[in-house]
């Protein structure tokens, strides 16, 4: 039912039932729930929602660094490049963090440790996952500040952050994430911190490392404007729950679960008058006061009494992969 | 950098200006007379306007700054009022003792305070802290001349591993080190308890930053992430500690030196008080001065060493 269409390739990264907890005065609460998704390698698949849906704690999850002891996932199943990585020991994860799996974040300002150089920052990479040390591993680490177009590598590599705009930053940290060359990165909003001539060329450019190394890549953002642009297939998140799964033409051309519609209708579009922008009325509960059962329901124009159960996915839109977890998806009760 | 040095040097000396003419206006304004102190009232009104007229202290107030000044200027701290001798010549053949407790015991402060405040921020809430916590406590609230006491009695009187006073010269270097031990360990306490706060807060700000997330995501193994990533940048407040608590410590070493009975500026000190020895107080706070403004040009310096946004090229 999950995968309708059959797989020739296995999937760079697949996510199945991802249910993971925090803890908050002492209660464990979910804050994503059963989250399934893939990325094939060279694609890039884009995962939407707002603040505090679960985008980001998802990622974390994929890539082990949960906050200790208050954060860890209950259940379900993370792969990446066919390895199990949920349950495993810190010292294995390590091993995978950097290597097969990277991220890059949203605040090249400050994830950047501002009291080492650039070039041992992402030597360091090197150093623990391929053994390169001195002559070595700086000649490895001038080629990456080349590949990722940071001028002067040379005169700068041994510069320090604070000595670079965010950009160029960025660059650095994508300089560090390809070190290894992973199978799948994790960009959580790399370019949102970042005005808007040097988004599209940190996004140029991790599309072009994708189409060399053949990474996959999820994409998290909400922005979508860059979801057109970069991704083949949207996962939207809404309350700790995939809402949505759709091509990315198909999520555009027929957005089928009430939230996906509404967060279409609430971006500005320079063809329409500012006035057509239409707000989703309120904001998404906290983790303490969220309903049972459809989590959108208490902002969703077309809620009904079956909507206090949790729907499962549905088929949505008009293809065979793309599916909405809504209650107006199944045959008796659609508009 | 040496022009950051010089810099430095320059702005320092406003600060050396205003603290001698503090010490200048303060041995002035003690009631009494010094010639009358010196001689006793016994003194015949002749020899007290012969030492005041050699002691500069019959000419005009302005006259005797201007004098003192391009003295200090020129090295020289005068003549002390009792021994008769140099000042200068008598604090430089004990400063090197006091230096050398201040220097160790901040070793010894840092060297364990680290560690200590490091392990409190790793394992927040757990044992570790609980000791953490107690020890700076109990290094802030002892006085040094009890704590001093208390340490001369435990390991020198009941367990004699450690000479009871005393102290020997640099040129036997085990006894030396020996007798400084108690000493040293005695202001490193102090020092413990500041470092141990200053890091163990400053840990715990910087494991919860972005680039500790970024570290952990390169795979970099957790105890590197700590000790290089987390450390570096918990450092800087520790500096400033280290470089506040030098005036501090050299305070304490002095109450420290009379408890051990070492030579030092301490003993120096109490006797000029005793003696009412004004030129050697006057001296005494001038190679004070020099010593704090020397030891904030250090931390200055530290600070690059440590932070390379504030580093001066």
């Amino acid at each position: 039912m999950t995968n309708v269409v059959p797989l020739k390739t296995p999937p760079a990264l697949a996510v199945k039932d991802l249910t993971t907890g925090l803890k908050i005065r002492g209660i464990w609460h979910q804050a994503v729930r059963g989250v399934s998704f893939e990325v094939m390698p060279r694609e890039t698949v884009a995962l939407v929602g707002e603040s505090g849906c679960g985008k980001s704690l998802t990622a974390m999850s994929i890539m082990g660094l949960l906050p200790a002891k208050v954060g860890k996932v209950l259940s379900g199943s993370v792969t990446v490049d066919g390895r199990e990585v949920v349950g495993l020991p810190e010292r294995e994860f390590e091993g995978l963090r950097g290597n097969l799996v990277s991220m890059i974040f949203q605040e090249p300002m400050t994830s950047l440790n501002p009291v080492l150089p650039v070039g041992f920052q992402i030597a360091e990479t090197l150093r623990r996952h391929r053994g390169l040390d001195g002559a070595a591993a700086r000649a490895e680490v001038l080629r990456l500040m080349n590949r990722v177009q940071i001028p002067a590598s040379a005169r700068r590599i041994d510069d320090y952050p604070h000595q670079f705009s965010g950009g160029m930053r960025q660059r650095v940290m994508i300089a560090m994430a390809v070190a290894c060359r992973p199978k799948v990165l994790l960009a959580d909003e790399p370019t949102t911190a970042l005005d808007v001539t040097i988004q599209a060329q940190v996004l140029n450019l991790i599309a072009e490392l994708q189409a060399e190394d053949g990474m996959a890549v999820l994409f998290i953002t909400h922005n979508l404007g860059v979801v057109a642009s970069i991704a083949s297939r949207v996962v939207v998140m809404y309350g700790g729950d995939v809402v949505e799964t759709a091509p990315v033409d198909d999520f555009f051309q027929r957005p089928s679960h009430p939230y996906s519609a509404a967060l279409l209708k609430s971006v500005p579009r320079a063809d329409r008058r500012p006035d057509s922008l239409e707000p989703i009325p309120g904001q998404v509960p906290t983790l303490f006061q969220m309903p049972d059962g459809c989590r959108f329901q208490s902002r969703c124009a077309h809620v009904m009494e079956v909507c206090t159960r949790r729907p499962p996915l549905l088929p949505g839109g008009g293809r065979p992969d793309h599916q909405m977890r809504c209650w107006l998806g199944r045959p008796e009760g659609g508009l | 950098m040496l022009r950051f040095v010089a810099l430095r040097l320059v702005m320092a000396l406003p600060t050396l200006w205003a603290v001698l003419s503090l010490v200048f206006v303060l041995v002035r304004i003690v009631p009494g007379d010094p010639a009358l102190v010196i001689l006793g009232d016994q003194a015949t009104e002749q020899a007290l306007v012969a030492l005041r007229h050699r002691m500069g202290l019959d000419v005009p107030l302005w006259d005797q700054y201007l004098q003192f000044m391009a003295a200090v200027l020129q090295g020289d701290l005068g003549i002390s009022m009792v021994r008769n001798r140099p000042v200068w010549g008598e604090v430089a053949t004990v400063l090197p003792y006091t230096l050398e407790l201040t220097f160790v015991g901040i070793f010894l402060g840092v060297l364990m305070g680290l560690p200590l405040g490091v392990l409190a921020a790793q394992h927040r809430g757990g044992w570790i802290d609980a000791v953490a916590r107690w020890t700076s406590l109990l290094g802030l609230s002892f006085p040094a001349f009890i704590s001093g006491i208390l340490m001369l009695l435990l390991l020198a009187v009941e367990l004699p591993w450690f000479p009871v006073i005393g102290n020997a010269p640099f040129a036997n270097p085990p006894a030396h080190l020996r007798a400084l031990v108690l000493p040293a360990l005695n202001l490193g306490f102090i020092m413990v308890a500041y470092v141990a706060r200053v890091t163990r807060s400053g840990m715990l700000a910087s494991l919860s930053e972005d680039y500790i997330r970024t570290a952990r995501a390169k795979g970099v193994p957790a105890r590197l992430v700590v000790w290089r990533h987390a450390l570096r940048n918990a450092l800087i407040p520790v500096v400033t500690v280290v470089g506040l608590y030098f005036g501090i410590l050299i305070g304490n070493s002095v109450l420290t030196e009379i408890v051990f009975n070492r030579p030092g500026l301490g003993k120096l000190i109490v006797g000029a008080l005793n003696d009412r020895d004004y030129t050697m107080l006057q001296g005494l706070m001038v190679i004070y001065a020099l010593v704090v403004v020397g030891a904030n040009l250090a931390t200055d310096l530290a600070y690059g060493a440590v932070d390379p946004r504030i580093r001066v090229r």
